[in-house]
């Protein structure tokens, strides 16, 4: 069913469509981010300066932008989903070539104000333009050769553009995403079987390719993985993240050590302690209950956000709200994953938790076209 | 108004099947996360507590002491001074400002770094030391000290600092170190941890930077013991670091003091280069800066000073700079001809004032022309005509190639910031660069070193020292490295004809000592000591038509900027040799008037080790120069590089 088809008569207008936002999700986003805010401000010694405060003013100017977003109709944000992705594209372009240098990786534009990071914001607009693809595409046409190029040489090419950056996260997070979505439309098993082989194969070749002239990937990513597959063997070097992190976190054991009580954390042995490695914080803090029950959060927002998707009766929407919770789902799993020593630190910060101002800002946009897609559903 | 769609109903089913699947798998995973957990945090919680408790044990880095340097008789260009800084310990001090107010009342605080301290504190573990006052004097340190009891918290301390005792006379050779920066950072791969330590300091330029490998030495780590809230309890282990190796320079700090003394007003270039060995006894560069300025982090106005100075103190005008060589650049013409078979001594060239080249007129210096001149009365009295058609017959390849022979063009491997590779030019450049094709102007050009050609003050004096000695000098500025002496490198000969060289030198003594030579006024009496040399003057403009018709062409009549650069090279004691001189005086107008008395001062100055007897100074001059001898005597920095005022 398409937009055309709303019976635009019950859809609520004006200020009243706040009434019709699902609140639910806000409060758990909400939990989630206020959790973010309470670690923070335990690394930083207690204090609200250097990350806590700042990231309370993200959160609130986050929420502000959500809300704005939720307030246009859906429809609009399909139609300029095509136009936002080739935006995307062009600021990622750029960064290539006049992007500031940070930690040796180009990520970023600096606007004077804040430093935009085209790549957080591609994970927006590829879900809402694959979205409105398969919105588009008659639903036999889904698993035909052709008709998937297309969706993979839009997932491919700002996965390309990032990992050339050179931002692994971010990419694998693109193309898991994407692929999520293709998933999501109809697209025939089969295919994701093939590529399943495929990547193996690539895994071999990345192996293969190092010390090589070519090598796919720069130094410390190797070594990253070397680590990660063995992280005794450089306990201090690059495997110390690794294995400090399990040690705080496992020394949180049941119920923590108590709030701003953590040892590790504080002690300096984690680094990037108020980004991708937060999460040790809580876990040693708050101990298993604590990190279990933040899971249950974003576990909970995931459900939400399927949930939300099968009630809504247009294809566009409901496409659109099942990337943006796979996104998200992809986003703490990876993180989690990492710091727990299950996969190897790929630098992916924990959503609306770690410190960062671009992650926050499009996260809560995204949940604005979540709560667009929901507050204009089909009646 | 719905239109029937029979995909619609099969396609949502669709969707919700595939969703119903993915969630099935996210929440798998989920759950495969929550079991993670469990496993880290209740099943091995035991083992990681005890993990956790042994991991206060720190690691700690050490800085070594940066590597001093020294000139080439062991005086010190640049040191590490003791500096003291007083610190202070949040919870220890209890009420801060009380404690500021206490301490205000022994030394004086700078308001604005106590702001920073308090912003620092209010970041920083309460544990954790912040400075609040550094580059304290001695005597305050010692008033600190002795009133500790009445101030909880604070701690005086103890740190290595950068000193420059020469001040500005070694600025553009051994640079200066400051704080590390960003950007410093981003440029460095892997970055040595110890750039990461608060208040460390690298190179910025000079040897201090091109020599960091070997000045800035290793990092020692002590393994400390921190108790729960990370607060050291005791050291463990200590591996000590290695030092940062000591530098000694080939320059000599008493003549590059003497040199910058006798430059001062001046915006000018001097090297001196031993002919025998390539040792660069002496690279200065009027005016400079002090580059103590720079370790304590300049004020803006001190740096806008230094900037907006039309003579540019900043730039290591020897080094860096690149100047048309003018005449001095005829001796690569004569021999590139002698060597060729173009001329012998001999030959005579008429010389009327001028020469026709493609319809184009090219000048003498002496509009009235020279008359008959040989290779030595060529040189002698610098006649352009000659050299203009020597070098038609010469071509330029075989005259760029001489200058190649001869060092001009070539980027010396030395540990300084900036080296000017200068111009020797040929066709092919020609074409690549500016797309044209070489013209004979352009050789006659480069026959009296204008047009293209461009040489550093380096460049000049290792022409001159390879001229004198026959060899292929290259120039060395580090003498030893840690007490080990640095390779010198083997001087071959050149493979020139001596008789040639000698021609060129015979020339060069005739400028310096011949009635007639353009920098006889500058000649040095004493036996033994006397100079060879070639005066030089290079145009940095066109003599516009308009101004050739008012007869404007005197230099005393036109703005600084736009007068001649004054060169002069020499070599001396004129039988053996042994060490050789380039000066460049920008925009000083004529070589023999502003640049030859130069040379002679520091000629005599390095040859005997100290001030010359004015006897070695033709009498006309000796009173004009005691003076000077007598002026210079009180800005110089004694033996121990304690300066007195200047004046």
């Amino acid at each position: 069913m398409s937009y055309l088809e709303y019976n635009v008569k019950t859809a609520p207008t004006g200020l009243r469509k706040i009434l019709f936002l699902n609140w639910p999700l806000i409060l758990l986003l909400a939990a989630v981010s206020g959790v973010g805010f309470m670690m923070l401000y335990s690394v930083a010694g207690g204090s609200f300066s250097p990350w806590a405060g700042a990231q309370i003013k993200r959160f609130a100017l986050g929420l502000g932008v959500m809300i704005a977003v939720a307030m246009v109709p859906i429809w609009f944000w399909r139609s300029i989903s095509g136009a936002a992705y080739g935006v995307t594209i062009v600021l990622l372009i750029l960064v290539e070539f006049m992007g500031s240098v940070g930690m040796g990786a180009q990520r970023w534009i600096d606007l004077g104000f804040m430093r935009l990071q085209p790549s957080e914001l591609m994970k927006i607009t590829l879900v809402m333009l694959l979205a409105s693809y398969y919105d588009w595409l008659p639903a036999h046409k889904t698993s035909r050769p052709l008709w998937i190029a297309i969706p993979v040489l839009l997932i491919l090419l700002p996965t390309a553009l990032v990992l050339r950056q050179p931002d692994l996260g971010t990419s694998i997070l693109l193309l898991t995403g994407g692929a999520m979505v293709m998933f999501m439309a109809g697209v025939h098993w089969g295919y994701f079987a093939a590529v399943a082989a495929l990547a193996g194969g690539i895994v071999v070749g990345v192996f293969q390719s190092r010390g090589t002239p070519w090598q796919l990937l720069k130094d410390y990513q190797y070594r990253r993985i070397d680590t990660f597959l063995d992280p005794s063997s450089d306990p201090l070097g690059a495997g110390y993240h690794i294995t400090q992190s399990k040690i705080a976190l496992g020394s949180g054991g049941w119920t923590g050590r108590g709030f701003m009580q953590g040892t590790q954390s504080r002690l300096n042995f984690l680094p990037e302690k108020h980004t991708d490695f937060i999460f040790t914080t809580l876990a040693e803090e708050f101990g298993f209950v604590g990190a279990f029950s933040l899971l249950g959060l974003y576990a909970l927002i995931v459900v939400f956000c399927i949930t939300a998707a099968i009630a809504n009766r247009d294809r566009f929407s409901s496409l659109l709200i099942l990337g943006i919770g796979a996104t998200f789902f992809l986003f703490f799993a990876v993180n989690m994953s990492m710091v727990m020593g299950m996969a190897p630190v790929v630098g992916v910060p924990l959503p609306l938790v770690s410190y960062g101002g671009s992650a926050m800002l499009v996260l809560m946009m995204a949940f604005g076209l979540v709560q667009s897609a929901h507050v204009h559903r089909p009646r | 108004m719905r239109r029937p769609n029979p995909d619609a109903a099969e396609s949502h089913a669709k969707i919700t099947r595939r969703s119903l699947l993915l969630g099935g798998v996210q929440l798998g995973f989920i759950g495969m996360l929550g079991m993670r957990m469990r496993y880290l945090q209740v099943e091995k919680a035991d083992e990681f507590r005890l993990l956790a408790e042994e991991n206060r044990v720190n690691i700690r880095l050490i800085p070594p002491a940066r590597g001093e340097i020294f000139d080439r008789n062991g005086v010190p260009l640049a040191q590490n001074e003791p500096s003291y800084r007083i610190t202070m310990v949040r919870e220890d001090a209890g009420d801060v400002e009380q404690v500021f107010h206490r301490l205000s009342n022994l030394i004086e605080l700078d308001p604005d770094a106590l702001d920073r301290a308090r912003a620092e504190m209010r970041r920083s573990a309460p544990f954790l030391p912040v400075t609040i006052a550094d580059r304290v004097s001695w005597e305050e340190m010692s008033r600190v000290s002795v009133n500790t009891p009445a101030l909880p918290g604070i701690t005086p301390e103890v740190g290595l600092s950068r000193i420059y005792p020469m001040q500005e006379d070694f600025a553009h050779v051994v640079g200066y170190v400051g704080p590390v920066s960003d950007y410093d950072l981003s440029k460095l791969e892997d970055p040595d941890p110890l750039l990461r330590i608060p208040r460390f300091q690298l190179g910025k330029v000079g040897v201090e930077a091109k020599r960091e490998d070997a000045l800035r030495g290793k990092a020692g780590t002590k393994r400390v013991e921190v108790n729960a809230v990370g607060r050291v309890m005791r050291e463990l282990s200590r591996r000590e670091g290695v030092q940062g190796a000591d530098l000694q320079l080939t320059i000599d700090q008493r003549l590059q003091s003497y040199i910058q003394a006798r430059l001062e007003g001046e915006s000018a270039a001097a090297v001196v280069i031993d002919c025998q060995n390539g040792d660069l006894l002496a690279v200065n560069s009027a005016p400079s800066f002090d580059p103590n300025l720079f370790v304590k982090g300049i004020s803006v106005a001190d740096y806008r000073a230094l900037t907006d100075n039309k003579y540019r103190p900043l730039a290591a005008k020897s080094i860096q700079g690149t100047y048309p060589p003018g005449s001095t650049f005829k001796m690569v013409t004569a021999l590139a001809a002698l060597e060729e078979g173009i001329v012998s001594a001999d030959d005579t060239v008429y010389c009327p004032g001028h020469l026709e080249v493609s319809d184009r007129r090219f000048h003498c210096w002496k509009r009235a022309g020279h008359g008959n001149m040989s290779l030595q009365t060529a040189l002698r009295e610098s006649c352009d005509v000659y050299f203009y058609q020597v070098a038609l017959e010469l071509g330029i390849d075989k005259l760029s190639a001489m200058a190649a022979r001869l060092g001009l063009g070539a980027k010396f491997d030395l540990p300084l910031s900036g080296l000017a590779k200068g111009l020797n030019p040929s066709r092919e450049w020609k074409e690549s660069v500016r797309g044209s094709d070489w013209v004979p102007g352009d050789t006659v050009n480069a026959s009296i070193g204008q047009g293209f050609v461009l040489a550093s003050p380096l460049q000049l004096a290792v022409m001159t020292a390879r001229l004198a000695s026959g060899l292929d000098i290259v120039p060395r500025l580090v003498k030893s490295v840690n007490g080990v002496e640095a390779a010198t490198p083997q001087a071959n000969s050149l493979g020139l004809n001596e008789n040639h060289l000698r021609q060129i030198r015979q020339g060069m003594f005739a400028v310096s000592n011949h009635k007639r030579g353009t920098a006889y006024r500058s000649r040095i009496l004493e036996d033994g000591f006397r100079m060879a040399g070639k005066t030089g003057t290079s145009q940095v403009r066109n003599i516009t038509a308009a101004e050739r018709a008012q007869g404007v062409t005197k230099n005393k009549d036109l703005p600084w900027e736009r007068r001649d650069h004054a060169l002069f090279v020499n070599f001396a004691p004129v039988d053996d040799p042994k060490i050789a001189v380039a000066i460049v005086v920008e925009h000083g107008g004529g070589g023999s008037t502003a640049a030859a008395p130069i040379a002679r001062d520091i000629t005599l100055q390095a040859l005997h080790q100290g001030e010359p007897p004015l006897a070695a100074y033709p009498r006309r001059d000796r009173g004009k120069i005691e003076q000077q001898q007598e002026r210079l005597r009180r800005i110089l920095p004694d033996r121990h590089g304690n300066r007195q005022d200047r004046a």
